[in-house]
Formats: structure tokens, sequence, C-alpha cells
């Protein structure tokens, strides 16, 4: 039996949040506003040492790990999953030293690379072969490590035409792909990887997948953290289910994704409600599924009429409303979009939205909505789980389905025939 | 399997503790495993430089030159102050323009670097000393785009230096030092308090005015020349003074070795303050 490779002992790390949010706290905001959305409550304590001074300052203290214990094995490979906010990525910053821990202790016997971003540090100026001896140095690579892997890389890459264009002419795809290229030939003890799978068309995932396997089957660890749950239960043997900044599960991958699905369940409401936010600044305040009559539902029937509501406060001209249905996989199922008008369509401007599908062709089961705001490409706001709903089984047109669809999500009307009847 | 053998080999040898608030005991060591790192980042950030703006090397040397020939016009011809050892009162003038347009240069370069270079602190660990450092080398292409200047600037004056010249080098070091200390600190600072970036560039301003850089330090009355030498690039400037004009340049040898104290305060100080805030930079920026 392997010793630890990881240990992790009684670890916490509590960050002062601004709420007068000022701009030096621009990316601690990004970090943690999702978590104090969903847990604000139950975990804000007043500052203790100085709470009246820290009180006029508008800070607050929050932890976004409390107590963390654990112990990894030489070889495993760890799914780290969680809701928003449940302090995945802040674990991964301290295991990846880029933030000390408030208390306890970490050990860590082996060599540890990090790749939390794709892409960290590449220079748009810069052509794709400096790119790759840059960031393979911010990575921790040698510069002989890089030049004897160059050739890989850039095979792997598939940008060996483009190899001494600046950056900044690739199109998003062959950015992503040498991003991950150059990371994936890391040869690190210890791999530790921040959802950046979620990039790339879907061949090239698939190609980041196979190399991610491969570096598990060498015999290193890695740690993964996605909200994708195919992807973690292929990619590990084990999970780690945290929630507000706790260890709530350490198991086996399937068990910890069944507590990760139920526990989405259990918190789910037929309505969102959405918390301040900046004063002036656009964001969703609710979000619900209504029923045949319009009133808030959680559970609805397959071929049922459905409208999803959203209200978005500080409404603008150029912004867009968009949201996914999930299933509890983790699998996009249906992205429904603003931008994609068509003539039958009314948006009111007031920030209003209502989009109404006269049949939810959708199996047995439970679907999260995921809810964003967009302006010019970039996200102003997105709310992972905004609603969960549940479908239950109904005839469709008569039709019965059976075996909750056989673990598919979608139904389709169709029709069976003989060949050689359908000219009557 | 070969990757199995490896990691147990290197595990042995390799242990890291992460605790509260206890400074880590490989920073040194991590520093110097990171060199090519800070190769790297300075490599990029002159590439990016001289890359982006055509009129980068065009810069570098209309900067300083204009600048000497305004300090020339102003302090050697209209308020008429003599110039030091018989040299010309450009050579004079050019000779403290390199260290301290290096020191401004670095400060300015070095101070911003962390806040630049955001993304980078935030998702990848390696000592952050490296970011600042490495911008200072920035300012070093430029002060050798400069040097190159003061060597072509002699051959239009005939004017030859003596052998102090060879001391040149050990100037350049004190001027690293200088630049590299209170760099750390403003750097520190700037992440800390971001509005710190309006002070910058006023205190290099400011400097340019209380350094010796437009006029001899000659000048200044025998008794406030200690006091005067409080000031860090006092001592650097008369150095390459002396080092670059030579024969009869004087230097004030106590002046020298106060700012030289100061220089190595400052050194030590910005580290060991930077050292301290470094932990939590992530958190910050």
């Amino acid at each position: 039996m392997p010793d630890a490779i990881i240990k992790v002992e009684n670890l916490s790390k509590s960050y002062l949040i601004g709420h007068r949010r000022q701009e030096s706290y621009a990316a601690l905001r990004d970090v943690l506003s999702d978590g104090v959305r969903c847990f604000g409550r139950r975990l804000l304590h007043p500052l203790q040492s100085a709470s009246q001074a820290a009180f006029n300052m508008g800070v607050e203290e929050f932890w976004a790990l409390k107590d963390l214990n654990f112990e990894i094995k030489a070889g495993d490979r760890i799914g780290i999953i969680g809701r928003n906010g449940a302090g995945k990525s802040t674990l991964l910053k301290i295991l990846s030293r880029i933030t000390a821990p408030t208390s306890g202790r970490v050990t860590l016997k082996g060599r540890g690379a990090s790749l939390l971003e794709v892409g960290t540090g590449f220079h748009p100026e810069l052509t794709g072969r400096e790119n790759i001896f840059l960031n393979g140095a911010i990575l921790g690579m040698t510069r002989v490590e890089i030049k004897s892997k160059f050739d890989e890389i850039v095979a792997f890459a598939e940008v060996e035409r483009f190899l001494d264009t600046p950056v900044k002419r690739y199109s998003s795809g062959m950015y992503v792909r040498l991003a991950f290229a150059v990371a994936a030939h890391l040869e690190p003890e210890i791999l530790i990887v921040d959802e950046v799978l979620a990039v790339g068309d879907v061949q090239f995932q698939r190609k980041c997948l196979g190399k991610m396997e491969e570096v598990g089957r060498e015999g290193r660890t890695v740690l993964f953290v996605s909200h994708n749950m195919s992807v973690v239960s292929t990619l590990c043997e084990k999970g780690i289910l945290l929630d507000a900044g706790r260890v709530v599960a350490a198991e086996s991958i399937s068990v910890v994704v069944d507590r990760y699905a139920k526990q989405l369940i259990d918190c789910s409401s037929s309505k969102y409600i959405g918390e301040e936010s900046e004063p002036g600044e656009p964001h969703i305040t609710i979000a619900m599924v209504l029923d045949a009559s319009g009133s808030p539902t959680q559970t609805v029937m397959s071929g049922d009429r459905v409208r999803f509501f959203m209200s978005v406060e500080n409404m603008r001209r150029g912004l867009s409303l968009n949201f996914s249905i999930y299933n509890m996989g983790g699998f996009k199922i249906i992205n429904f979009n603003t931008i994609n008008v068509s003539p039958f369509d009314e948006i009111s401007a007031n920030g209003e939205f209502v989009c109404e599908v006269d049949e939810l062709l959708l199996s047995e089961g439970s679907y999260r909505v995921a809810v964003a705001l967009v302006e010019g490409g970039i996200i102003i706001q997105h709310v992972d789980t905004a609603l969960i709903f549940d479908v239950c089984a109904a005839p469709l047109h008569g039709r019965q389905i059976v075996n909750a669809n056989f673990g598919t999500n979608v139904i389709m009307h169709h029709r069976w025939s003989v060949p050689g009847c359908q000219m009557e | 399997m070969r990757g199995v053998k490896r990691s147990a080999a290197e595990s042995e040898a390799f242990v890291l503790v992460i605790e509260a608030g206890q400074t880590e005991r490989h920073y040194w060591k991590d520093l110097w495993r990171y060199r090519e790192l800070f190769y790297f980042l300075a490599w990029r950030d002159i590439l990016v430089r001289y890359k982006q703006t055509a009129i980068g090397i065009a810069w570098a040397v209309l900067r300083p030159l204009l600048t000497m020939v305004v300090f020339t016009v102003i302090f050697g011809r209209l308020a008429g102050l003599p110039s030091e050892g018989g040299a010309p009162y450009p050579i004079m003038v050019f000779a403290a323009m390199l260290p301290w347009q290096f020191f401004a240069n670095a400060l300015g370069e070095s101070s911003a670097s962390l806040v630049g270079n955001a993304n980078l602190i935030s998702k990848v660990y390696f000592p952050r000393l490296i970011v600042p450092a490495s911008s200072v080398m920035t300012s070093f292409v430029d002060f050798m785009i400069s040097g190159v200047l003061l060597g072509v600037l002699m051959l239009w004056y005939g004017f030859a230096p003596g052998w102090q010249l060879l001391t040149l080098p050990i100037f350049v070091g004190i001027a690293f030092a200088a630049a590299i200390g209170f760099g750390l600190w403003l750097t520190a600072l700037n992440v800390k308090y971001r509005d710190f970036r309006y002070v910058v560039p006023f205190i290099v301003q400011f400097g340019l005015y209380v350094s010796p850089v437009g006029f001899s330090s000659s000048i200044v009355p025998q008794k406030w020349r200690l006091i005067y030498s409080l000031n860090p690039m006092v001592g650097v400037i008369d150095g390459f003074r002396w080092a670059v004009i030579g024969g009869d340049a004087q230097i004030y040898w106590p002046g020298f070795f106060l700012s030289l104290g100061v220089v190595g305060v400052g050194l030590l100080w910005g580290v060991y303050y930077f050292r301290k805030t470094e932990r939590t930079f992530a958190d910050l920026i």
C-alpha cells in the first residue's frame, strides 16, 4: 500500500470580504461571490477582534474552507466536486501554493504542478513557438525539458503551420489546443487540474481526456475539479465532495457523485431569488418554472406545457439572457437564448422574460437549470444552479415511456411504421 | 511504470509542508529552481516591448538624449553651474542620466509588474520575487542602449575616460541593488494599496530634482553633503560620474558610503517587506 502523498490536516482558509467591492478585490469577488450567495447567511461571522472597525469598513470574514482533513495516496486519481463556492478552487489554490492557508497544514510528498487555467501567461504578441517556451517555464518546466518535448507539444496541438504567427491571430480553438498541449506535457508527481477541459471542441476534449487518463496510468496522482460528472466518473477512481468549505464525503467516485446529485436536489427550490449585487449592475433576481396554469412548480410531466420565467434587474440594451438545462450527470441538454430570436418571439425590454415551451420533451428525472446574462460575449452573471425541477413520466401522445427512457433525457415525436405501407 | 519509480525516488527527497503563517523553507532554493522563469519573463518583457512599438528603441535613445540637452542648457548654460573634473557638461549630465533613468524606469516597471501579471499570480505558484526582479531587466536593456549613447557622446567630444572606468560594473551593481530594493518595496505596496501607483511617478519626478542629475553634487555646500548623501541615488550617481569622467573628478567618500549603506538597508528591507506580504498577493490581486 503506497503512502499518503498528500496529507491535509485541519486546513482552513478565511477571506475578508469588502462589501464596497473595491477594485483591488475584483478577482476575489469572482471567486467568492457565488459562495457568498449560496451559503452566506450560514457562514458569515463578524470579525471577532475588531468587529466595529470591520463593520465600518464593510469587511466581513468568510470561511472558504473549514477544518479539512483527508489523505490522498500516491497514484490516486481524485475528483473534487461540489457546488460553486463549496471551496474547491480555494483548496486547489492552497495545494498549488498560490495562496496560503489561514490555519492547518498540508504535506506534499512530491512535486506538484497545477493547471488552474489554460494558457496562463500566454502573451498575444508572441508567436506560438515563443509562447510554448514562456508557458512551459511558467508551469515549472526547464528549457531543456521544453526543448525535448517541443515537437510532441506542437504535434499534439496541431499548430505546426502557425508556429511563427503571433497567438493573437490564432483562432480560439488553436489557442486552447496549444495551451493545453503545453500543460499536458508536464511531468509532475502530483497534477492539479481545475475545470480546464470545458474548453475546446469535442474532439480535442476527448484527446485531452485521453491524455489525462494516460497521466493517471503512469502512476501520477491527479486532482481534478469539474462540474461534469460524466468526465469525473470516467477519469477518477475516488472523489471528495465539498460543501460549504467542509468535506462531506471522501469515497469511491460513484458514491460521491450520487451524494452530490442528491445534495443538489435537496437544496433545490422551485424558485431562485437572486441577492443584491452592485447597484445599477444588471443581475438575475428571479427564476422559476411555471406550470400550465402559471403557478410556480417543481414537478412537471413529460410533454407538459411549461413556462420558464426569469426577471432581470437593471436590464439594458445589448444584454442577452440564456439558460441551459442539465441532467444530473452535469451534461448540458439544451440551451435557450434570447439571441436566437424568431419572428414569433416577443422580448420585453423591462427585464421580464418568459420562455414558453409547449411540450417539454424531457424524460423522467431531475434537471438543473443554469441561467446566464451575457453582454458582448462576456458573461455578466452566471447562476450555476438556479433551479432544479423534476420531470415525471407521462404518456406522450399515448406513447408510454418506460424505464425512464433507458437513461436518456430527450424524447422526440416519432412514429414506427411498416415498410411499404406509408404509400397508402 | 517508469513514472511510478521516478516519483518514489524523488518523493523521498522532496517533501513540502504548507503551513499557516510560516514562511517557506524552500524559498531561496525555489528561487534558484525558477531562475529560468526569471529569464523567460525578462525575455518576454523585452521582446514585447521592442516588438510592439517600432519606436521602442528610438524612445530609449531619445529620452535620455533630450533630457540631457535640456539639463545642459538650463544648468550648464543658463545657470552657469560648473562641470566636474574638466569634462564637458553634456557628458557629466549623461553619466548621471544613465543610473538615474535606470533607477526611475526600474521603479516604474517593477511597481506595476505584479498588478500587470495578476493572471499569473492568481493561477500559478512561483516565487513572486521573480516578477519585479525580471521587470527590472527591461530597464537594464534601456540602460545598455543609453550606455552606447554615452560612448558615442564621448567620442564626439573626444573625451577619454581614465582607469576608473573599470570600476563601473561595481556601480552598476549598486544601481541594481537600489532599483530592486526600492522597487520591491513599492511593488508590495502597490498590490496592497492600489492607489499607490499614483505615488510612484511623483517619487520619480521629485527624485530627479533632489538627485544630482542635472548638476554636480560638488555644488552642494560641504556641511550639507553628508545629509544630502542620505539620498541613495547621490552615491550611485557620484560613483558613476567618478568612474566615467575619471581624471580630476573627486568622489566624496563619506557620503558615498552613507549612500551605499542606505542602498543596503533599502535592499534588505525591500526583500523583507516583499517576503512578508508576498503570501497574501494572490488574495489581494
